[in-house]
């Protein structure tokens, strides 16, 4: 690859980028002893104390078992109801779907600090608080409208034809959609889920106001370092460079579809 | 495309309606239940009318946490979109590992639960242990307490804010970028044209469609702010750093003040769904003009 001068801009972007991270990662891999002792570019005495003790601590590593679930449960859910939803928008007109639509998308620029005492006072009546359902459900209110505005983008890219082909072949809609319709789509499928999950992993205003103990998530547990004696700076950036772990991985995993996706202009 | 009247389409939307129901609209009626009346305790209440409303409408407080709402929001775009544009011209414009690299580290603090993105800019401002604050603090020589100093508040969660929703932009506009066909480069190339002018005339107008939803999505998102600069500056210094989200939040959850909590929240709700309907009519339009 040549190097152009344009480069170097990029590569300074990056490098900022990146510069808040390395040292939360160099203060995750010192005690904090060292770490109010002196400032140091790089950990001179690594130490993996910090992750160990996250990693042995069930009240620790169940903040991110408590993340996991109720994302997955999530973005399951968000899935299952949108993909219906989306072919109704992207195949027929009905009754009322133009501002139904609008109204879905409302839902997304939602303050979610309007809903809080309400959901909280909802969920409590169900008795569902402190459960990871609750969470779900909750996150639901901006990732359903989500991904029925992304995929219903993806469908409308399928042309018509096809499901009139599986019509008249004898398909039913629920065969054609699950067998013919769904595979045709599973790029959009891909890139909705990651945006569940990426919705649902950096919300943190719901998560916490719905948990108490045994679903609270990773972000939540981690201020409790703050409120003990002092701040335990070490742990809390291990615990913060574990949070970042996961979304990494699902970025690399679907990289070459962000770019569709956006392409689509349906974030 | 063509689309069929077909009222039995209803039944596949039924689950998204009734799931979004039950989370939006039941408390939403919740709080416009608590904005009009006066709550003692769980079996006194009175109901006021539109006095909450009348109350917050003269609330200097929310007048300013608006005012301060509308500036962040503004620079906000301001910095982020020429940054972010800018940025997308210089990546890479082939498939390949460096590509692949880039997109996955410029896509990393989207990915970052927003109280973490907090933690990562308290640590790395901090004037005894973070990178920046002792940089600012001991080599410049500037006394640098954001805690305490309304300015250096507002600058820092400026700074936290464009470092966490730059990437967006970018992302969004790469995509746009990437969407160019190479006939239109190669007719460029022949005609002579300089790079501002294929700039000018190919790559913003080519970028019209994501650069929209980019301005909106980044209008709406810093409007809702909430977590980030709660953990960095808890609203502080004084009020310098409370923005909508926050003030209401103190109000409802800190002074269980629920009339005028609701009251509020209906005020801004209705604040929010205004933008909405301009974003969606200026989706809409964009939408259709790429179907000419």
């Amino acid at each position: 690859m040549k190097f152009h001068t344009r480069h170097l801009g990029l590569i300074v972007y990056l490098v900022i980028l990146l510069l808040p991270i390395y040292w939360m990662l160099n203060m995750s891999l010192r005690d904090n002893n060292d770490i109010m002792s002196q400032l140091a570019f790089y950990p001179h005495r690594p130490t993996f104390h910090n992750y160990v003790q996250i990693l042995t601590d069930p009240s620790w590593y169940m903040g991110y078992v408590n993340s996991f679930a109720y994302v997955s449960i999530n973005t399951v859910i968000s899935l299952a109801v949108a993909l219906p939803a989306a072919y109704a928008f992207s195949r027929y007109r009905f009754l009322g779907d133009k501002h139904l639509f609008f109204w879905l998308l409302t839902n997304r620029m939602a303050p979610a600090a309007v809903f809080l005492l309400p959901v909280f006072q909802l969920y409590s009546a169900l008795g569902l608080i402190d459960t990871h359902i609750a969470v779900a459900l909750a996150h639901t209110l901006f990732n359903v409208p989500l991904a029925v505005w992304i995929l219903e983008g993806f469908m409308s890219g399928v042309p018509k034809e096809i499901d009139e082909t599986a019509f008249i072949d004898g398909y039913s809609l629920p065969r054609f959609f699950l067998t013919v319709f769904i595979p045709l789509i599973r790029a959009g499928v891909g890139v909705t889920a990651f945006f569940c999950f990426m919705f649902s992993w950096v919300e943190l205003l719901f998560a916490r106001t719905l948990t108490i103990t045994a679903a609270k998530p990773i972000a939540a547990v981690m201020t409790r370092t703050v409120s003990a004696s002092g701040l335990d700076w070490g742990l809390l950036s291990a615990a913060g460079i574990f949070t970042i772990v996961p979304g990494a991985l699902v970025i690399y995993f679907v990289r070459n579809y962000i770019a569709k996706g956006f392409a689509l202009g349906r974030v | 495309m063509q689309k069929t009247l077909d009222n039995r389409a209803w039944f596949l939307v039924l689950p998204v309606v009734l799931l979004v129901a039950f989370n939006a609209f039941i408390p939403l009626m919740t709080v416009v239940n608590y904005s009009v009346q006066d709550i003692y305790d769980s079996t006194h209440r009175a109901f006021v009318g539109a006095d909450w409303y009348r109350d917050m409408l003269h609330n200097h407080r929310l007048y300013r946490a608006l005012v301060r709402q509308f500036v962040f929001s503004g620079l906000v775009l301001l910095i982020e979109v020429p940054l972010g544009v800018a940025i997308a011209l210089t990546m890479p414009k082939k498939d390949g590992w460096a590509t692949s690299l880039t997109l996955v580290l410029v896509a990393l603090p989207l990915l970052i639960p927003w109280n973490v993105i907090g933690t990562i800019w308290v640590v790395f401002l901090r004037p005894d242990i973070g990178l920046l604050g002792h940089f600012i603090d001991h080599t410049l020589g500037i006394h640098f307490d954001y805690p305490t100093v309304p300015m250096q508040a507002w600058i820092s969660v400026m700074l936290m804010e464009v470092w966490h929703w730059t990437s967006l932009v970018v992302l969004l506009a790469y995509a746009g970028l990437r969407a160019i066909p190479d006939a239109y480069y190669q007719a460029a190339h022949i005609d002579g044209a300089s790079a501002w002018a294929v700039f000018r005339y190919i790559q913003l107008p080519k970028m019209r469609g994501v650069l929209t939803i980019a301005i909106l999505l980044r209008f709406m998102d810093s409007f809702l702010i909430y977590t980030e600069p709660f953990v960095l500056t808890g609203g502080g210094p004084g009020d310098s750093t409370t923005f909508l989200s926050i003030y209401l939040v103190k109000l409802a959850i800190g002074q269980f003040d629920v009339g005028r909590a609701g009251a509020f929240s209906i005020i801004y709700f209705m604040i929010v769904l205004a933008f909405s309907y301009v974003f969606y009519q200026a989706l809409q339009r964009v939408g259709t003009g790429e179907t000419k």
